[in-house]
């Protein structure tokens, strides 16, 4: 592949994004997919042919601009296309090209049509800007694009304040994140003077032993730049304590949630952090945090998902798990279960939401599962695929979950160390909870008796082909997208890890875990997953008192959850209200009106005084001025005569 | 031979007689006549040192003098006219447009 087909990847999606944005609504209206579609449907296939490329050996890293230039600071723009490079590529291009074609019937006839196209499209080409970027400054521009165009598109129907509300707090929030993952990347350039990938990860290592001071302790240099990047992961991929923003970000359309908030912004950063492996793998200490933080994260979100009514939350917090579970991984040092996970999830957890939006569609909007009930009968494309998708996510054998979710709890198991035990813990249980919380919605939206309005049961009807064929296509991902890593223990080859290794070199096993403890690792996360099916199944189709009953047992313990542990709450009362009040009380009165519109309005006004003053010289009257004339005349005569 | 102190003090009353006539006069007429009186005060005792020195340029600048003065009168008379149109006055202290 030549270098200028690299370039037209991300080209693609950006042009068809000016075209759209400035032409669209006036001269494409309704066919305003069209360009996106072709721009992003081309980059998919450019992907592919990366693809290949990639694994007939090609590797392509080249600088293709100079950015910028000052002094020793050197930044370009530049495409490093490896093995992770390609992966991400492909769950790009596949998902946003889904999306795209699932978009034209869900969005049909909504206002703001182009727009919608043109930010899809905008992102589209963040995103492949930031996976492709070979130097940590365009990393970095692509994590803030996507950020940005994240914010435009929750925020797509603005005129609703809470979707306004949701896109601010998803900027705000991801905004802390960001901020350390900028000081990450200004300490890379301090300490190795460059902020190229290349020279960046084959120096790192030179910094081994090198402490800051930092408030009175002294800090190892290398876990303080890993744990840095960690918190523009943290952020972008909504993990503890960042993960406020992503449930909100549902406001948006769903094909956004599907793409953005699903699929791959969120993903982005287990893509960083493996992206910087050789960064994260110098130090055990941030090793430990981001497994730890993963790990916690996973349960923290399963937990929440329990009780949502909400068939977006729920869903979105899955999402949230699920990303813990690939930090999870990163943290043991399976950098390459984690992006399988990655890669895997994309496709069942796309499917997911977009089954959600077919429901909301026929539910005219309705978001609330209790409100639903039954739907079986009326969309059957949409129940098979998301049941698939569920079964998916559970870890039912032989689906794509399965094989990538099994892979990280074994790594995990098989790290030898206590964190890695602990997670593994944490992660099987949060599996048990996973299989709970996804059948439970099934249950409920699919099965039973329709609960909602007449009215509404008069509309049900399955979604148009435009809408239920990405969901087909998804399915067959959510169920084939694992055989790639098949592990050597069922017959595979374990060929996802074997494909990465050029990249990320496979954590080492335990010598001591054999065969039959990774045998007995994976019965137990299937008889768990069944065990969680099994128990939605019993409380919300066969005694559905059940669930009212233990809500009853323990009110305590489910209002915690149903209000999300208080963590909006307490964000509230710590962060926000404080800052409001400093923004009222002291910005505003002080600074603002007294400070800035002191000197902005007393400057003028002072001139004005002055002038207004001067002015009155000016009389008018022309004898005034032939006396001064003459009286300054005989002054200047007496001065020169007297010299 | 009329020494040169005289012509120089003749020069400087007619100079001072229309310095005062301008400052005191409210007819615009009159100011302007003043104005020219100035004028002619200098060109007396332009005159006086060409004569004294023994040099022209002094009366060549003298002609100079004239001809702008000749020239000058003509316009500012317009203008008057176009004013004494307008404001129906010849006085200058009922028109002060230009008051701060």
């Amino acid at each position: 592949m030549t270098r200028f087909l690299y370039i037209l990847i991300p080209l693609l999606p950006l042009c068809s994004f000016v075209i759209t944005l400035l032409l669209g609504k006036r001269y494409f209206k309704r066919q305003a997919h069209l360009i996106p579609i072709i721009a992003v449907l081309s980059s998919w296939v450019l992907s592919i042919m990366a693809l290949s490329s990639v694994i007939s050996g090609n590797t392509f890293n080249e600088d293709i601009y100079t950015w910028i230039t000052s002094g020793s600071f050197n930044v370009t723009v530049g495409f490093l296309v490896d093995q992770l490079t390609v992966v991400m590529l492909i769950v790009v291009t596949t998902v946003s090209l889904l999306v795209h074609i699932y978009s034209i019937g869900y969005m049909h006839g909504e206002g703001g049509y182009p727009r919608f196209f043109a930010y899809l499209s905008l992102f589209t080409f963040s995103m492949l800007m930031l996976v492709m970027a070979n130097n940590f400054m365009q990393l970095y521009f692509g994590w803030e694009a996507v950020g940005l165009s994240s914010y435009l598109l929750i925020g797509f129907w603005y005129e609703k304040q809470s979707a306004a509300d949701a896109g601010k707090k998803a900027f705000v929030v991801n905004r802390f994140g960001d901020f350390g993952f900028g000081l990450g990347v200004i300490m890379i350039f301090i300490y190795l003077g460059s902020l190229h990938y290349d020279t960046v990860f084959s120096t790192i290592s030179t910094l081994q032993g090198h402490t800051v001071h930092l408030l009175g302790y002294d800090v190892d240099l290398i876990t303080l730049i890993a744990l840095l990047l960690f918190c523009g992961a943290v952020g972008k991929s909504a993990q503890i304590p960042l993960h406020v923003w992503l449930p909100d970000a549902m406001e948006g359309p769903t094909p956004v949630s599907a793409l953005i908030h699903a699929a791959t912004m969120v993903t982005a950063g287990v893509f960083m952090v493996a992206r910087t492996h050789d960064i994260f793998n110098l130090s055990q200490t941030a090793m430990n945090v981001v497994a730890i933080t993963g790990g916690v994260t996973a349960i923290f979100a399963a937990t929440i998902a329990l009780v949502q009514n909400d068939i977006k939350r729920v869903v979105a917090y899955s999402t949230v798990s699920q990303l813990g579970y690939m930090f999870m991984a990163c943290g043991v040092g399976a950098y390459a279960a984690g992006i399988f996970h990655l890669y895997t999830h994309a496709f069942f957890k796309a499917l997911l939401f977009l089954c959600a939006g077919s429901v909301m569609h026929a539910m005219q909007g309705e978001l609330d599962m209790q409100k639903m009930g039954g739907l079986k009968k009326y969309m059957p494309i949409t129940y098979w695929t998301m049941l698939i998708a569920s079964l998916s996510i559970s870890g039912i054998p032989g689906l794509a979950g399965f094989f990538s979710k099994d892979e990280i709890l074994w790594k995990a198991f098989s790290a030898g160390t206590a964190t890695g035990k602990f997670v593994w813990f944490l992660g099987t249980l949060a599996a048990l909870l996973t299989a709970f919380y996804s059948f439970r919605l099934i249950f409920v939206t699919f099965h039973g008796e329709f609960r909602g309005t007449h009215e509404q049961k008069h509309h049900l009807h399955e979604s148009p082909s435009a809408m239920t064929i990405p969901l087909l296509i998804l399915c067959v991902g959510a169920v084939a997208s694992g055989w790639v890593g098949v592990p050597s223990i069922l017959g595979g080859h374990d060929g996802f890890a074997r494909y990465m290794s050029p990249v990320i070199a496979q954590a080492e096993e335990n010598a001591e875990a054999g065969n039959e403890v990774e045998m007995a690792v994976m019965a137990l996360s299937i008889i768990i997953g069944l065990v969680g099916i099994f128990a939605a199944y019993i409380m919300y189709m066969k005694k559905k008192e059940l669930p009212d009953r233990l809500a009853q047992m323990f009110p305590n313990v489910y209002r915690i959850l149903f209000n999300k542990y208080y963590v909006d709450e307490f964000y509230d009362a710590v962060i926000v209200r404080p800052v409001k009040a400093i923004a009222r009380g002291f910005i505003n009165e002080f600074t603002d009106r007294g400070v800035i519109e002191g000197i902005v309005n007393g400057i003028p006004a002072l001139i004005n005084d002055f002038a207004s003053r001067l002015s009155k010289i000016q009389s008018g009257v022309l004898t005034h001025y032939s006396m001064i004339m003459a009286v300054g005349f005989v002054v200047i005569a007496v001065i020169v005569l007297l010299k | 031979m009329v020494p040169l102190d005289w012509y120089l003090m003749l020069g400087s009353i007619v100079f001072c007689i229309g310095m005062i006539g301008f400052m005191i006069r409210r007819n615009i007429i009159m100011m302007f006549l003043s104005v020219e009186l100035m004028l002619n005060g200098v060109n007396i005792s332009l005159v006086a040192f060409s004569h004294y020195l023994q040099d022209l340029r002094g009366q060549i600048l003298v002609f100079f003098i004239i001809a702008v003065a000749a020239s000058e009168a003509a316009i500012g008379l317009a203008i008057v006219i176009l004013i004494t149109r307008n404001k129906n006055t010849i006085f200058i202290d009922e028109i002060n447009e230009l008051r701060g």
